[in-house]
């Protein structure tokens, strides 16, 4: 499995995501910088976070712009693997390969801290190694991790099962509280509806290693590495 | 030709700033202030085009780039001269 992770001005996790890769997991990984339009044979491009352009305009406006978005684009059209963690889910909304927008968070905090997950599918290449309802532990670090969208597209979702991810408390439990956001139905992560494109707002790169706290982070990357 | 947009967030769409800020005003005493909700002006500043075209253009790259059509909509104006200076 080759990885890519793309490098934006103003990405601050992509050397994170990419020691993870390459040096807990030992997979071929590989930077690709935002301006090229080669996409280096990888077989799955991750969107790393941080902020890119300064969130200039909105979180991902600008970054949607940036001449590799384009071979993502068709990469993802003819079913490429795409992974955007944070500031990369926030680039994938923008550019249209998932739905909804993000808001400022509801208390308008920056929130940096660990939050509860739950596996809401494992029926995708980017959770299939998580049992059920399993419950990650996982952190959080944003400004704009509110997920907005209307009330009959959240429900398509749902009947989709493009609900990957919930916020929920320490029981798994999708409450108001553990909704840390404000995210429309605790949504943490989505995927599209061919199942080749997910964003999620955790950092799942920085729960991968014990010394961190949580190695959690890593069924999702395991799930990628090892097909269904 | 110079032109202003206006961006704010649709009706539909919750705007915790724009809620905050009134919230502070109503603890000043601005207890007539109803509601408050926060958003983007841009001015840009236009070459060459004709009125027409810039009619066309405008709302163009408001829909492609400026705003987010998911949460957000948008007005604007072509400024008069005297706006210009100030």
């Amino acid at each position: 499995m080759k990885f890519g992770v793309v490098i934006f001005p103003g990405s601050n996790c992509d050397y994170d995501t990419f020691f993870v890769l390459k040096d807990v997991l030992r997979q071929e990984t590989v930077f690709l910088w935002h301006k090229d339009h080669n996409l280096n044979n990888v077989d799955c491009v991750i969107l790393p976070g941080g902020f890119s352009y300064g969130d200039y305009l909105r979180s991902g406006a600008i970054a949607k712009f940036s001449p590799l978005m384009q071979e993502v684009g068709e990469f993802a059209a003819r079913g490429g693997l795409v992974f955007g963690i944070c500031n990369g889910f926030q680039v994938l909304l923008e550019l249209g390969l998932l739905p909804g927008a993000m808001l400022r968070n509801k208390n308008l905090k920056f929130l940096c801290e660990f939050v509860h997950l739950r596996v809401e599918n494992v029926k995708t290449r980017f959770t299939h190694k998580a049992r059920p309802g399993q419950i990650l532990r996982i952190p959080i670090a944003h400004f704009d991790g509110n997920y907005f969208t209307t009330p009959e597209l959240a429900d398509e979702l749902e009947a989709n099962n493009q609900i990957v991810l919930r916020y929920v408390d320490e029981k798994g439990e999708a409450t108001e509280e553990a909704n840390v956001n404000g995210s429309v139905a605790n949504i943490a992560g989505l995927i599209n509806k061919a199942g080749n494109v997910m964003g999620m707002m955790p950092h799942p790169e920085r729960a991968s290693e014990a010394l961190l706290g949580s190695r959690d982070g890593l069924v999702i990357f395991n799930s990628l590495i090892e097909r269904f | 030709m110079k032109v202003r947009i206006l961006i704010s967030f649709k009706e539909s769409v919750l705007d915790p700033q724009g809620q905050t800020v009134k919230n502070a005003l109503h603890t000043l005493g601005y207890h007539f202030i109803k509601d408050v909700r926060q958003g983007k002006v841009f001015e840009i500043e236009l070459d060459g085009l004709s009125k027409s075209e810039v009619q066309k253009v405008i709302p163009e790259i408001a829909d492609k780039v400026l705003a987010n059509p998911i949460i957000e909509k948008f007005s604007w104006q072509i400024l008069k001269e005297e706006e210009k200076v100030r």
